[in-house]
């Protein structure tokens, strides 16, 4: 629990005021969004265009959507925005409808790398939101020492040390620290799990604070001069203020991407359709862009794109980076991840 | 109390004779609905195979309860000993939550001591200023204490200005700003319990003890605190209980670099383990700790009264 809660309060007040007067709207739509990634802008366009009356409400991670939508809200919402490894395990879950690519009529929009990726092959249930990548960043106020490995976050300088905010996630933050080992990610080899905990363990002392919804404004602040973020985050952190630079460490990045997924039972689903078709629309994709400083997946977008969000460093990674997926582990082998995150944090 | 039937229970009482269970029934509904539910659904839940990723398998085990409190190892094939982390996490937390009640006490007690000796017409402003916090919610009020001590916050602005520190002093982040979130955020409930039992305490007990050449520590020790110790102890009850459970102040203020209680337990619902019996296990555990405080509560409480 965080500082978004506030701002889920704030948002959806805003929502209910501004909807007050949408009361004869021919239908409606219910969204299931992550905080803080969603323009209110282009909601009212929508809500104009379509005459619809738009609902939406958050959460802060992939888990969270899981466990709410696990423990009975399935039913009452339309689409929600997983990343790619949740895709995949609401799928298995049975918790997805499909569309054909006839009702998606703009699916042709989606750039050809996005179409046919493996957590959902030929896109039968989900369209590209957004996708970004997961690294770290720090304050060239601070710290301006090199910048190409993952080891300012696990093993840090001594000018950091104490000064650091690390996602409070272990899916991203141990798959960070499996990249900067160089092991696999979701390994059962003991050797491999104990030097992963051992890693981790050894770093805490100088990790200042865990937190992935304030990732950004620690950096701001300057209550952290140096934190694991995600690439729109630390772009905007920087139009924010803060002198930060975003790291392509020679280890890896994550790379994400989120994605609208139609739901099982939902219950406007001919609205979710106008709805995905509306953000593959090329200008739509970029007023998301504009606002969380991600990049789209959809082509045509250039000319809709703010400049200095198109031109941002963390949206263009240099050629030779090496990325990955987070990966959806077994059950036998995610018992001794979430053995190690207990550990970490006992 | 004894003896007096509480108004409407009376079997004299016209109307209400012979309709008492029936009248009783919006408030069993409630109680039902609202406590017993939830609570034997929590139970019920602790003792069921957790699915993968959230979500129980009807299918009875203890597994849960074998976790909390026994350790088989990283990969589970040791032989069991028992488990300190996760009562480790729960020490924590009391020991936090301990250590808040104490420090409310130790303002809260003067603080209505105050407020129950000045003039009756200017007491219900004091108690009104103790309250105005409250209107506020809990979130907003814990990220604006977070504003106020960062290190480039107003408070550590003005100590610097002063030159009464000469660098930031870190308060973030650690475990005094977590003690200082909680005391912030629970101080009214020690304030206002204490307040309504000094108000009826009579001032002639401390002339009385004066008049027996009793001095000011000893007048305190034997005369005012065993009358005004139920409302010490419910205080301390106030504030014991929700600080036990917090995760706002930790995570917030204390960068939630350690599992407490609370958030223990929300990272089997909302987290990546997804561990629903072991969530509602853990819930359980800390219930019956709860129980426990409030039945020697309840035991104190009749001794004072024999």
């Amino acid at each position: 629990m965080t500082e978004n809660a506030m701002k889920t309060f704030l948002t959806t007040s805003a929502l209910a005021m501004g909807l007050a007067t949408g009361a004869t709207a021919e239908g409606s739509l219910s969204i299931y969004h992550w905080f803080e990634y969603m323009p209110q802008e282009l909601l009212d366009k929508f809500a104009r265009e379509y005459d619809v009356e738009v609902t939406m409400d958050t959460y802060d991670s992939n888990e969270a959507l899981l466990a709410s939508l696990k423990a009975g809200r399935l039913g009452s919402y339309d689409v929600a925005v997983p990343g790619d490894y949740m895709v995949k395990i609401l799928a298995q879950e049975g918790m997805l409808d499909t569309f054909t690519p006839e009702e998606m009529t703009n699916l042709g929009n989606v750039e050809d790398r996005w179409m046919d990726v493996d957590f959902d092959p030929g896109r039968q249930s989900s369209i590209p939101y957004q996708w970004g990548t997961t690294s770290y960043a720090v304050n060239r106020d601070v710290y301006d020492g090199p910048i190409d490995s993952l080891g300012v976050i696990f093993e840090p300088p001594e000018e950091l040390a104490g000064r650091i905010n690390v996602l409070d996630t272990s899916g991203e933050t141990l798959t960070l620290a499996s990249l900067y080992l160089g092991i696999p990610q979701c390994t059962p080899d003991r050797d491999q799990l104990k030097a992963l905990n051992a890693l981790v363990i050894g770093a805490k002392p100088a990790w200042a604070s865990f937190g992935s919804d304030v990732a950004k404004d620690v950096l701001v602040s300057g209550d952290a001069a140096a934190g694991m973020i995600w690439s729109g985050f630390s772009a905007k952190a920087r139009a924010e203020g803060a002198n930060v630079e975003y790291a392509f460490p020679k280890e890896g990045v994550i790379v994400w991407m989120d994605n609208v997924a139609l739901l099982r039972d939902a219950p406007n689903r001919d609205n979710a359709i106008k709805f995905m078709n509306f953000l593959l629309e090329p200008e739509n994709a970029a007023a998301v862009t504009n606002y969380a400083a991600y990049t789209s997946g959809v082509t045509g977008t250039e000319p809709y794109l703010e400049p200095e969000i198109a031109n941002s460093p963390e949206s263009n990674p240099p050629e030779n980076v090496k990325t990955a997926f987070v990966e959806a582990c077994p059950q036998e082998v995610q018992v001794l991840y979430d053995a190690i995150w207990t550990n970490l944090k006992k | 109390m004894a003896g007096v039937a509480p108004p409407g229970t009376g079997t004299g009482s016209g109307i209400y004779r012979g309709n008492g269970p029936r009248l009783m029934l919006p408030v069993w509904a409630f109680i039902g609905i609202f406590l017993v539910l939830p609570v034997l659904l929590m139970a019920v839940y602790s003792f069921l195979t957790k699915e993968f990723r959230g979500g129980v398998i009807w299918d009875p085990t203890l597994a849960a309860y074998d976790k909390f409190f026994l350790d088989r190892g990283l990969f589970g094939d040791e032989p069991p000993v028992i488990e300190w982390t996760y009562i480790g996490i729960f020490w924590r937390s009391i020991w936090q939550a301990g250590l808040a009640t104490l420090f409310c006490l130790v303002i809260g007690f003067p603080t209505a001591w105050f407020i129950a000796t000045r003039d009756v017409r200017t007491r219900s402003a004091w108690l009104f200023l103790v309250t105005i916090p409250y209107w506020v919610n809990l979130l907003i009020r814990t990220v604006s204490m977070k504003f106020l001590i960062r290190d480039t916050g107003p408070l550590n602005e003005f100590l610097l200005w002063t030159g009464v520190v000469d660098g930031p002093l870190g308060l973030v982040n650690t475990n005094l700003a977590v003690q200082i979130g909680l005391f912030y955020s629970y101080l009214p409930f020690m304030v206002l319990p204490i307040y309504a039992a000094v108000e009826r305490y009579d001032f002639a007990l401390s002339e009385a003890a004066a008049d027996l050449y009793a001095g000011a520590w000893t007048t305190l020790r034997l005369v005012i605190l065993p009358v005004v110790r139920p409302g010490i102890v419910a205080g301390c009850i106030l504030v014991f209980v929700p600080s036990l459970g917090a995760f706002l102040a930790p995570d917030l203020l204390g960068g939630a670099k350690t599992f407490m209680i609370g958030s223990l337990i929300e990272e089997q619902f909302k987290g990546a383990a997804g561990n629903w019996p072991f969530g509602a296990a853990a819930s359980m555990i800390l219930l019956s700790i709860v129980l426990g405080v409030l039945l020697l509560y309840a035991r104190s409480q009749a001794k004072g009264a024999r």
